[in-house]
């Protein structure tokens, strides 16, 4: 699923690492999502959502659109 | 930016995991050397301490199952996923090569009796295989 994480992790200046610590979850992860090959959980998407102060869908893109 | 407070948490939470389950792995491997050699280096075949290791061996192999249930629980979801993948994946490949290995002596293409050992190295080869491919995958 494509989304906008890099783009919004990069405007706050944040590394992987800083966005995997945020979120509990490895870097892997944080990367494998950013590159759109692992979709996360909805209670991740949701811990992203109020991490960045954004709803889900401005961050992840519908790919039924 | 720490916004979640139990981040710290989680990674002490794992890699005490990750300690645990290869003490008691550790444990039951050596407990199963003890199980399988004491009998006729240690103790001269008695039954009852050789009931004694099976006990222990049967109980360190119920702990290490319990700390891997505790490890999966610590992963995060990308981990957990890799790992269902690689179990179900290993799963597979056992039942397969258990049922056609076990006919192998059966239909004389083999001449020894079919060791469970070579079941076990299979399963532990697939499994580490599957884990690293799916860390690639996702790398």
């Amino acid at each position: 699923m494509k989304n906008r994480l890099k783009v919004l992790r990069a405007e706050r200046n944040w590394t992987q690492a800083d966005l995997a610590e945020a979120l509990s979850v490895s870097r892997q992860t944080v990367n494998a999502i950013e590159t759109g090959k692992f979709d996360p959980s909805l209670p991740l998407a949701f811990k992203l959502s109020r991490l960045f102060g954004l709803p889900i869908e401005a961050i992840f893109e519908d790919p039924a659109t | 930016m720490r916004s979640e407070k139990s981040a710290d948490n989680w990674q002490k939470d794992y890699k005490r995991s990750v300690k645990q389950l290869g003490l008691w792995t550790l444990l039951w491997v050596l407990s199963t050397a003890l199980l399988s050699f004491g009998p006729e280096a240690v103790w001269q075949f008695d039954a009852l301490f050789s009931l004694m290791a099976l006990g222990l061996n049967l109980l360190l192999g119920i702990m290490m199952v319990l700390a891997m249930v505790r490890h999966v629980h610590r992963m995060d979801e990308l981990e957990r996923k890799i790992f269902l993948d690689a179990s179900s994946f290993t799963l597979g490949i056992g039942v397969i090569a258990a049922t056609a290995y076990g006919t192998l002596e059966d239909i004389k293409l083999i001449a020894f009796e079919p060791d469970i050992a070579h079941l076990i190295l299979l399963m532990s080869l697939t499994f580490l295989l599957s884990v690293w491919v799916g860390n690639r995958r996702y790398r």
